[in-house]
């Protein structure tokens, strides 16, 4: 790829924002070793965590928690006009991924959404493809580029203590100069069919080929390749890499590869491997929103990942990265972990494992897609309806409002009609007014937490709890919304998503151990 | 200004069958146990009924929809059967239907019966109900326990009670339905239960227990109603009839805005005023002899105590506790054993409230009859907390 760097007249090309997400739960690798002892006594000793998504997430509700994450809750999202997701487990073959995740977002409909698959290295395509999108004299708005994996591995194998889950969020454009954190010096590709891992379509789990070839072969030799040519198109040399972005699941090939191109061994980064795992295609950029918050003015930063051929891209950092901090952020996604030493429930989740569901569990979940399209914006982008004379605010909108209820008495007057305008909810806060924990219905993770929550300026909803600790619940306890699968038809295969309800969560305070 | 119900309408005649796991009989059987039992205290044939009103409320595992699973059943003369359905308070709405048929003249005399078969779902608890197709793609995959359950947390929050003493009063509750179902026949549940089973019980929805929970029954109930003059002429004495018939609807009040504290049930305060205006009743803690109310769970029955007015507002623990309503309280509640333990046939439960009603007003209770009751009121709720029917009727003695 040519040099993209920008004309100045019109400011300069790259990152306008970052952000990340990682689901909650961690899972004890010793806990996996130990179960599978019998079988794969290799992976005794084995230490540290990975993530693991809730059963309720999936590539597509991780991404659009990354790029919340990226936004913040500002309620205007209209320079936003592309948005890309990239990931190897897009939950639809056919329907555009990325689109739901503009509705979540309650994106403008004038926006290009672009689902990207096929190579670890397509987040990375991606974010090359957007800049360079961005660089176009007729470019208009931002673009959000999302990577998200959850990966299934097959149990008693290393990528199942490698992997973890995870999404990540880069914003670029074109910015005026005080707006650009971390300016595109230049990129680099090469694109071979270099065959590592495979999963053919249809199937969940890769099919890896020997490690020894894969670094000496691949990864030594093409990665490299890829970093000269974005080194050279940025103009700048190795050993000025300050930041070295370069995640791999093979042991200390990062630093192989620093080596081999004369990058500084104090410009790698953590690769998180110990606690979070390989995120897959979110990784690199999941690695880069972390660098991003430590990252000071005049650095340069290079990302590169290795799949179908490498990918690199050479940043500058600028001196505006001060003036923007993510949502919740890497670090703190990071720190937001809790201990979870039960592998059957890793298994259940990861769909590894087919637990009994009793009749209960054989409702079915057939979703009408005329009504899902019809509501769609109450559904995915969570829009209730303000009436706007009273400023009572109703979910789902309706054309009549409520009026004059008191307790214990009916109505006086009559509704207003046609007079509700879209309010949307899921950036408020909100509080539980009532709530319940049940074992009796089949619920993939039992008991199933739900209630009502009333919003903070209006706004109720009967809506369902994810990611609780037992007892953490109670009347009045602050909650936030997460959009997430509200469930999976299993005999058509589709999925359903809605929002749900968490108790507010401040990145610094240790969680308590799940039991 | 309309004239309302009062003292219109007497019951001719009575049936309801035994309720429980009835493996034995299927719904039409359950109906036909319960209309020879109505039909044979009415003393009159099928040809002189003039309309009918049939309530069921799940169509998977019961009969299906429409009004002929009655007809076919029952042999019925080829009149009107017109299904009701209005969640569990179908049953209600049935009889007001009827009711309201033979006080507007339409018929002489007409009958509405109640059925629910839900041991065929081939697991315990309620099947779950369609709701269309827009509510399940935002709605959560919510139960009857966990609905109610929000009920004791939001009074709890609101009256500022110890969890703990919440409980024992709910316990209370069961405790005493076991008690009266204990001495009724007909009745689901038959074993008394001590307040240390139920505290100990598994959780079903925090903070009920599995004692906290109605039981799931097979059953069927029916009416037979006509005038108070074709009543008599037809040779009956001592008239039972209706005073009040009042059911109250949600407007999504409760569930959309913000002023609901989730506490109580708002329909059945506003049912309740309207059926006691009826009825000419201003008291009711002190004109009512009993009451037989929707216990589905027994925070309901707790709350409802408030709603009909026989308890001040957050006055429902100490009431419950003191033994107000127990049998030998001075006013007993479910002395049939209620939902909790006559069982839940849902199409079938306001009918049944109205069986023991009738039962105690004549004198016909048994080991479970009180002493020269006059006025009762039955209070049959449909859906749940934040969005429901609450069917509240009065009937006592025609000269009460």
């Amino acid at each position: 790829m040519s040099d993209a760097r920008s004309d100045t007249k019109n400011g300069p090309i790259g990152i306008l924002g970052y952000g990340g997400y990682l689901p909650r739960m961690r899972l004890e690798r010793s806990a996996v070793a130990q179960a599978n002892a019998w079988f794969a006594p290799n992976f005794a000793g084995k230490k540290g965590t990975r993530t693991f998504a809730n059963w309720d997430e999936d590539s597509i509700t991780m991404a659009v928690a990354a790029a919340r994450d990226c936004l913040g809750a500002g309620e205007d999202r209209s320079r936003i006009k592309g948005v890309t997701l990239a990931s190897s487990t897009l939950p639809f073959a056919e329907r555009m991924n990325s689109g739901i995740v503009a509705e979540a977002l309650t994106l403008d409909d004038d926006l290009e959404t672009l689902d990207l698959t096929g190579s670890q290295r397509s987040a990375l395509a991606g974010l090359a493809q957007a800049l360079s999108k961005a660089s176009s004299p007729s470019a208009t708005g931002e673009i959000l580029v999302l990577a998200a994996d959850d990966r299934q591995t097959r149990p008693a194998s290393a990528a199942e203590l490698e992997v973890g889950d995870g999404a990540a969020a880069i914003l670029v454009g074109r910015g005026p100069r005080d707006r650009v954190l971390a300016e595109l010096l230049g990129t680099g590709t090469v694109s071979v069919d270099f065959v590592d891992h495979f999963r053919p379509a249809g199937e969940d789990v890769d099919y890896v080929w020997e490690e020894r070839w894969i670094r000496d072969e691949g990864v030594s030799k093409l990665v490299p390749q890829a970093i000269e040519r974005a080194l050279t198109a940025a103009g700048i040399g190795a050993e000025q890499i300050d930041t070295f972005v370069f995640p791999s699941t093979l042991a200390k090939m990062d630093a192989q590869v620093a080596k081999a191109c004369g990058i500084r061994p104090d410009a790698l980064v953590d690769s998180l491997a110990s606690g979070i795992g390989d995120t897959g295609v979110a990784h690199p950029l999941l690695l880069l929103a972390h660098a991003l918050e430590k990252a000071r003015p005049g650095q340069h930063i290079l990302v590169a990942q290795f799949g179908s051929g490498a990918q690199a891209l050479v940043f500058r950092v600028t001196d505006a990265i001060g003036s923007f901090r993510p949502r919740v952020g890497v670090s703190g996604w990071i720190a937001r972990g809790v201990s979870e030493a039960n592998y059957t429930k890793f298994l259940s989740f990861k769909g590894s494992l087919v637990l009994e569901k009793g009749m209960r569990g054989e409702q079915d979940k057939k979703t009408a897609l005329t009504t899902l399209y019809r509501h769609r914006k109450a559904i995915l982008g969570l829009v209730a309806g303000r009436d706007e004379a009273t400023g009572a605010v109703h979910f789902p909108p309706s054309r009549l409002s409520l009026s004059g209820n008191s307790a214990g008495a009916p109505p006086v007057g009559t509704p207003a009609q046609d007079s509700q305008r879209p309010y949307k909810l899921a950036e408020r806060g909100a509080k539980v007014l009532s709530w319940s924990a049940e074992y009796l219905s089949y619920h993939p993770s039992p008991p199933n937490h739900y209630g009502q929550v009333d919003f903070d300026g209006g706004g109720r909803i009967l809506m369902e709890f994810t990611d609780i600790t037992k007892g953490e619940i109670d009347v009045g306890t602050p909650m936030e919304m997460v959009f997430r699968i509200k469930d999976k038809d299993e005999k058509r295969g589709f999925t359903r998503y809605f929002w749900k309800a968490t108790p507010v969560r401040s990145a610094s305070t240790p969680e308590k151990k799940e039991h | 200004m309309a004239s309302g119900i009062k003292d219109k309408v007497a019951i001719l005649g009575m049936g309801c069958s035994k309720f429980g796991e009835r493996w034995d009989a299927s719904a039409e059987d359950l109906m036909v146990e319960a209309y020879n039992e109505a039909m044979t205290d009415a003393g009159i044939q099928p040809s002189q009924l003039g309309a009918a009103f049939f309530s069921t409320h799940m169509d998977d595992v019961g009969v299906g929809r429409g009004g002929t699973p009655m007809s076919i059943a029952l042999r019925l003369p080829n009149i009107g059967v017109t299904r009701v359905e209005n969640f569990c308070a179908g049953g209600t709405e049935a009889v007001r239907a009827a009711v309201y048929a033979v006080a507007a003249g339409a018929c002489d005399i007409a009958i509405a019966l109640g059925v629910e078969k839900l041991k065929d779902t081939g697991y315990g608890g309620l099947p779950t109900a369609t709701v269309g197709t827009y509510i399940p793609q935002w709605y959560p995959n919510a139960v009857a326990p966990a609905n109610f359950a929000q009920l004791a947390s939001a009074y709890r929050s609101k009256h500022q009670v110890d969890a703990q003493l919440l409980k024992r009063a709910i316990a209370h509750v069961s405790v005493k339905s076991h008690a009266n179902g204990a001495k009724n026949p007909k009745a689901h549940f038959r074993s008394p239960v001590s307040e240390e089973q139920v505290l100990r019980a598994p959780i079903i929805a925090e903070p009920l227990g599995l004692y906290d929970c109605a039981g799931v029954s097979d059953g069927a109930a029916a009416v037979i109603v006509t005038t108070q003059e074709i009543a008599r002429s037809l040779g009956k004495k001592d008239l039972i009839t209706f005073k009040a018939l009042q059911i109250a609807v949600s407007n999504g009040w409760e569930m959309q805005s913000n002023e609901w504290d989730g506490s109580y049930l708002h329909t059945t305060r506003i049912a309740a005023k309207k059926a006691y205006a009826e009825a000419g009743i201003e008291d009711p803690r002190k004109e009512l002899s009993m009451t037989e109310v929707h216990d589905c769970f027994s925070i309901t029955e707790l709350v409802t105590m408030e709603d009909l007015g026989l308890s001040k507002e957050g006055g429902g623990v100490k009431d419950v506790l003191d033994g107000v309503f127990d049998a030998e309280g001075a006013l007993p509640c479910q002395i049939d054993g209620g939902l909790k333990c006559f069982g839940h046939p849902i199409g079938a439960s306001g009918i049944r409230m109205l069986y023991e009603m009738y039962l105690q007003l004549q004198g016909r209770a048994d080991a479970r009859q009180l002493a020269n009751p006059k006025l009762g009121l039955t209070h049959n709720l449909g859906g749940q907390p934040s969005q429901n029917v609450s069917a509240i009727s009065i009937i006592g003695r025609a000269d009460a």
